[in-house]
């Protein structure tokens, strides 16, 4: 992980390519335009996202009870459970059922849970290979790169990318940059690996407690592959997933492939609820859920942050952001980018790492505009930066301060000390009129791209005074 | 974001007088604006009252991470607003500071909460009061030369105050003005406080973005209801070199009323 600490730095190149910046608002005007047509009437999608945040919410407040109904739900599904606080902990789980079944190559959906614990790596450092299955993230991987969006993987590629990548890392494969072919190709090699893989894995949309079943929505049909062809299917998810009932499930996924990829529904809808069952003949003879917390927890516990955990990881927010459109996802340097990264990475990679995450929003709120289960996300970033400023308060998160600047804070002392009173501020307003002349011509990062603010000739204090008799 | 947010609200009759919060940053860089804003509603016959202990709203603390100094300054506001009179803002994002936010910046202090939530109660950004309080009547000017106006607006004046939908109906009353679209319209233009100079790559990004769609509309004018917004527009395309600048659309308004008159 190239880690946020690097943001800055990574911001400014991204900023500075004409290409990228030019691809990436092409890509999110796609997306955005694709997902505006999926909603045409605003009542309509206003009254199912406070039905999809109501669910999420009413999920969130029994969250340990719903806990333990699907793991006993699961269970007596024959579906085996695990438990993972860290990162570490999960990658050790699945190498040990990978292991005991024998399996030298896990092949994955798109699990951005894996991501989150840098599963691959893991796994390799265990002498066991991963191969991604989703054509985004198979991209991805054979560039020795990450994910760029949660949703869209190789959004940042070009197809010309794409097909020179092709052709020098496939074996016996020629250029083409005809999409159609690309995806031949990569099909046919993929299916060869499933047909001789012991193990598969995937991520969870959902998972319903009252029924034990997990739900995996996709387009490809590489899920469906990973989870019922290898004799053993591990599933990771996070611990926010789960949902009380069925009919819970509807709304939230007419939410999330609209606001993901503007569908009404995916090509592939994957219930998964045992593994196979006497007199079957097909399916995995095994099941695993890996349950993860890494971070939620500590979500859960601060009521100011919790509504992070209805989070359905949509993408729609990176998609209508305009700091995501200019610097692509590459730049975050942590697993989730854009406004959902902002807010769970704090949490996962710790405030101290994050602080510039935190701060790196214009609070314009397209994101909480868009958020499907209406996470109110400004809300949330400002309540992270009282966090990193130790300001908030209440619950302080591990770290809390950690972003804290003297100079900021002294200039913010000041700035209150002076407008918060009334004759100061009028004798400031004057003189800074007064000697508008004397403006620098250099202020600070503001005048890179911008003409120096100067004051006018009198305040509107002086003005009102002077030209009325108004109080 | 609450849900109160663009939620229809009820407008009670015109009143006969009314407060002005000027706001900082057009009391020190744009006072015009502010005294456009009142002669706009004198000319509808109301009583304009400035206290003149105003300062700001708190936003650029309480956006920042620095509540106790957000409040600190809001708080100096408080007793400036007695009474029913409606609190008129010529700023989109100052007035969603007030009307949305102060309530809960002052929610754990029952004393200075009920003054908080009065004045929330009261606020209206300025393009709203006109349009749907005064109902004001313009009417086309008598030069009739047409002219072609872009109209930007901000981030919190759309999603917390609606004021695009305001000023765009106001626009509309003059028979000689054509509002240009500009691309991505609703996009942010990358000023969002101190994030224009703690991440001032992307501000400028998101700047030289807007200014190009702005320019790119080949009007003539550019207004906006947003002060901070204006700054950073103003900026921009004073440092590239561009004819095109903005006005704050108070003045613009005057200007073409009194034109009209
Ligand atoms: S925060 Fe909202 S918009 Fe963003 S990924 Fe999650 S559900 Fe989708």
């Amino acid at each position: 992980m190239n880690a946020p600490i690097t943001f800055h730095e990574n911001a400014r190149r991204v900023v500075a390519n004409p290409v990228l910046r030019a691809s990436f608002r092409g890509a999110m005007d796609f997306l955005m335009a694709k997902r505006a047509a999926q909603f045409p009437d605003l009542d309509a999608f206003e009254a199912l996202r406070t039905q999809g945040e109501a669910i999420r919410q009413y999920s969130l407040a029994r969250l340990p009870d719903l806990l333990e109904q699907l793991e006993a739900n699961l269970t007596r599904n024959g579906i085996q459970v695990h438990w993972a606080e860290t990162p570490k902990e999960a990658c050790q789980i699945i190498i040990d059922i990978t292991r005991k079944a024998g399996g030298d190559l896990v092949v994955k959906g798109k699990s951005m849970v894996s991501e989150e614990v840098e599963l691959n790596h893991a796994l390799e450092a265990a002498g066991i290979g991963a191969l991604e299955s989703d054509m985004g993230e198979y991209i991805v991987q054979l560039a020795g790169e990450k994910p760029s969006h949660i949703i869209m993987p190789a959004i940042h590629k070009t197809k010309e990318e794409i097909a020179r990548l092709f052709a020098e890392k496939v074996p016996g494969v020629a250029y083409t940059d005809s999409v159609d072919e690309l995806i031949q190709i990569g099909r046919r090699v993929l299916r060869e690996k499933f047909r001789d893989t012991k193990v598969g894995l995937s991520g969870v949309n959902v998972a319903i407690a009252e029924t034990g079943t997990l739900c995996l929505v996709e387009n490809e049909g590489n899920g469906r592959m990973c989870t019922t062809v290898p004799e053993v299917h591990i599933a990771i998810t996070g611990i926010e997933k789960v949902v009380e009932k069925l009919e819970h499930l509807p709304p939230l996924m007419a939410l999330l492939t609209r606001s993901a990829t503007g569908q009404a529904i995916t090509t592939y809808f994957n219930w998964i609820s045992s593994p196979r069952r006497e007199g079957e003949l097909d399916g995995p003879k095994e099941v695993h859920l890996v349950l993860l917390d890494n971070g939620r927890s500590q979500m859960y516990t601060d009521e100011r942050l919790r509504a992070t955990l209805q989070c359905i990881r949509c993408g729609a927010c990176m998609n209508h952001c305009p700091v995501y459109t200019r610097i692509g996802g590459h730049a975050y340097g942590t697993t989730y980018p854009g406004p959902i990264g902002k807010m769970v990475s704090p949490h996962m990679l710790g405030l101290d790492a994050t602080k510039d995450l935190v701060t790196a929003s214009s609070l314009c709120g397209a994101c909480g505009e868009v958020c499907p289960v209406k996470i109110p996300i400004p809300d949330i970033l400002m309540q992270l930066r009282r966090q990193s400023q130790g300001t908030a308060g209440g619950i302080q998160l591990p770290a809390a301060g950690s972003g804290r600047r003297p100079l900021q804070s002294m200039a913010f002392k000041l700035w209150a000390g002076l407008y918060a009173r009334p004759l100061l501020y009028r004798i400031f307003g004057f003189f800074a009129t007064r000697l508008r002349g004397l403006t620098p011509k250099w202020q600070g990062a503001w005048t890179n791209s911008r003409a120096p603010l100067r004051p006018a000739a009198q305040t509107l204090h002086e003005r009102m005074r002077l030209s009325t008799t108004r109080d | 974001m609450t849900a109160a947010h663009n939620s229809p609200r009820r407008y009670s009759e015109k009143p006969s007088d009314v407060y002005l919060f000027g706001t900082c940053v057009l009391d020190l860089f744009d006072p015009e604006a502010g005294v456009s804003a009142v002669q706009l509603l004198e000319r509808e016959g109301i009583r304009v009252h400035y206290p003149q202990d105003q300062t700001c709203c708190g936003q650029p603390a309480y956006t920042s991470g620095f509540p106790d100094e957000a409040r600190a300054v809001a708080k100096a506001q408080l007793t400036l607003f007695p009474g029913t009179w409606p609190v008129i803002v010529p700023s989109g994002s100052c007035a969603g500071m007030m009307r949305h936010h102060w309530p809960r910046l002052f929610a754990d202090d029952l004393t200075n909460l009920p003054r908080a939530e009065s004045i929330a109660s009261r606020t209206f950004e300025l393009t709203e009061f006109l349009l749907n309080v005064l109902h004001v009547e313009w009417k086309p000017s008598a030069k009739q030369k047409p002219e072609t106006v872009v109209l930007h607006t901000s981030c919190s004046a759309r999603r917390e105050m609606n004021t695009h939908v305001h000023a765009r109906a106001l626009l509309a009353k003059f028979g000689d003005v054509e509002v240009k679209q500009q691309e991505h319209e609703a996009e942010c233009c990358g000023f969002g406080g101190s994030f224009s100079v703690k991440h001032p790559e992307i501000s400028a990004a998101m700047a030289s973005d807007k200014a190009d769609a702005l320019e790119a509309t080949g009007a003539t004018t550019l207004v906006s209801a947003d002060a901070g917004c204006l700054l950073n527009l103003n900026g921009t395309l004073e440092k590239r070199g561009s004819a095109l600048r903005g006005q704050h659309i108070a003045t613009y308004f005057w200007n073409k009323v009194k034109e009209g008159a």
